[in-house]
């Protein structure tokens, strides 16, 4: 259990970080920029908030009320670091090794998790030598040695190239499926965290959102910020009419067959719902075409409806290279978006 | 061939370059963490003595140390013994001119190290000490080490301030660089180039180990 309440003002940047995490793999979604790394940092007493509360398994780590500041060496929480802050000096048993807190059970202690973390071949080499893959499992070897009761992974695959990363998420996720505490896990890859934890806590520009879980993020998200960080790429301001949105910007008036909440101000539309319109289908309109790009395994459609204003954001259709292949050359098609696909949102 | 000035400037660099080496380190570490206005006096105090003549140093080491001055009066009373005119007299003047060489070095190699790697160790549970000595030197080591011979070469070759605090007393107070300048003074040229030759090749070897730290600091930086 990991309790964090806690604000820091940084130059014009101002950090609200306000979420719990149970016993399971939380991830912090967010772009860069947006505080994620600032609140592990302050988690793991490197940086200290302005004021709050930190508490992890009823132990508290930071409290300004209460005058309380464990420093990082008695909080107990491993780091994985974007580079992993191997120490260049040592070698990966020494790295290992200075990890383990007991002195009596050093050597037992370093031979396991060498064994337990496939290093074995490269404990007497430097982390220079190590390829990224094995300088990430030295890395994790090294928190487990200290037995931590919560972890945090700061872009656990941000060193990495895109090709290694797949094999390393499963190795990743099978270690820590087996780590009884907390796991904070800070991503801006909407998929990393779909994939790894079953809750998210959506952060933007330094403010937490509420916990909510993958589903809930992704299928319906509240807000603008969730929604983007949930893949979503075309947004339009909305004012809600019953159980239908008015988009002013593009000139459509589109059902959404459920009540529409009062406090709605932008709609949601993702590029892969937006398709070529059956026969009389509701939520239908006619677009001009004006621009296709060529991705590798899909075409993505530029489209402007034609009611639009103007200065009206362009909407993003996503389809299969042969789907639009079909439709290649027209000025003007006929698209659609189902009533249950329009994401009803709030700006963050 | 009376090589007491050769063994006199030995000892004094070395004591010397044993106290600039620690004071360095801790100077450079802990005024890098001070508030920046602080830090900036303190830069411009420090490294003072690497900018002055060598001559006004020694004038204010005299103020400060001289039996009738507020230090060495003080000693006197106490211990009954004076600061100034003996051979390790000589080791004020060469600590405060080395010291800004150590201090500047090692700051600039600190200012290179990696903190994540000290906030990891931190958060691994290693004490603040073990960090220093056992990732953040081994990290700077060359740097730290270029710096070291950098002072001790300056210490062995200090000339003015020396002179003036510890004077030339011959077997006594006589340095390499002060018997050079008697020796010429009293016209016995083939004694002083002795004494050159003697200079410049521990010189040539001292620059020689710096141009190898350094070379290697760059090779082998990560």
């Amino acid at each position: 259990m990991l309790h964090v309440d806690i604000r820091k003002r940084m130059g014009s940047f101002l950090l609200e970080s306000q979420f719990s995490a149970e016993n399971e793999a939380l991830a912090l979604l967010g772009a860069s920029g947006c505080g994620k790394s600032v609140t592990l940092k302050c988690i793991a007493g490197i940086l200290r908030p302005d004021e709050g509360r930190i508490e992890l398994d009823g132990q508290v780590l930071f409290d300004s009320a209460g005058k309380i500041d464990l420093p990082p060496q008695k909080r107990n929480v491993g780091y994985l670091f974007q580079q992993y802050a191997l120490f260049p000096n040592m070698t990966v048993a020494q790295n290992i090794a200075v990890a383990v807190r007991d002195s009596t059970s050093r050597e037992t202690a370093v031979a396991e998790k060498l064994r337990q973390f496939r290093l074995e071949d490269v404990a007497a080499k430097r982390p220079a030598a190590l390829s990224g893959g094995q300088q990430q499992r030295a890395a994790l070897a090294r928190i487990f040695a200290s037995q931590p009761q919560a972890i945090l992974l700061d872009e656990p695959f941000s060193a990495l190239d895109s090709y290694l990363k797949y094999q390393l998420e499963l190795e990743l996720s099978e270690t820590l499926a087996a780590f009884p505490g907390t796991v904070l896990w800070v991503t801006h890859d909407r998929g990393e965290a779909w994939r790894n934890c079953r809750r998210v806590c959506v952060m933007d520009g330094g403010h937490t959102q509420p916990v909510q879980s993958r589903e809930a993020l992704f299928l319906a998200p509240g807000t603008e910020s969730a929604a983007r960080l949930s893949g979503c790429k075309n947004f339009a301001a909305a004012s809600p009419k019953d159980e239908d949105v008015f988009l002013p910007e593009w000139g459509l008036t589109l059902s959404c067959r459920r009540a529409v909440p009062p406090k709605t101000t932008v709609a949601g539309i993702r590029s892969h719902h937006v398709h070529f319109a059956a026969k009389d289908e509701v939520n239908s309109f006619s677009c001009n075409v004006v621009k296709v790009i060529d991705d590798v395994f899909s075409s993505i459609v530029l489209l402007l409806p034609s009611g639009s204003a103007i200065d009206a954001p362009l909407l993003r259709m996503e389809l299969d290279k042969a789907a639009w292949g079909a439709h290649d050359g027209e000025k003007t098609v006929t698209v659609a978006v189902r009533p249950e696909d329009i994401l009803l949102l709030q700006k963050s | 061939m009376d090589w007491y000035p050769l063994y006199n400037s030995l000892r004094i660099s070395a004591i010397s370059t044993v106290a600039v080496f620690f004071l360095g380190l801790l100077a450079a570490y802990y005024i890098a963490r001070l508030p920046r206005l602080v830090k900036g006096v303190l830069d411009v105090v420090l490294t003072l003595p690497l900018v002055l003549p060598p001559t006004v140093v020694g004038y204010l080491l005299l103020r400060l140390l001289g039996p009738n001055r507020v230090v060495g009066g003080w000693f006197l009373a106490h211990f009954d013994t004076k600061l100034v005119m003996t051979w390790w007299s000589a080791i004020f003047a060469t600590v405060v001119v080395a010291f800004p060489l150590m201090y500047r070095t090692a700051r600039g190699a600190f200012e290179s190290f990696d903190e994540t790697l000290a906030d990891a160790g931190r958060t691994l549970g290693l004490s603040n000490s073990y960090i220093f000595w056992r990732v953040r030197m081994p990290y700077c080591k060359q740097g730290i080490l270029a710096g070291t011979v950098l002072a001790f070469a300056r210490a062995l070759g200090e000339y003015g301030a020396t002179s003036m605090i510890a004077g030339y007393t011959p077997g006594r107070t006589a340095t390499i660089s002060t018997t050079v300048y008697q020796l010429w003074r009293t016209g016995d040229d083939a004694g002083a180039t002795q004494w050159v030759l003697v200079n410049l090749a521990i010189s040539a070897v001292v620059l020689l180990a710096v141009n190898l730290l350094e070379s290697r600091q760059r090779g082998g930086r990560r």
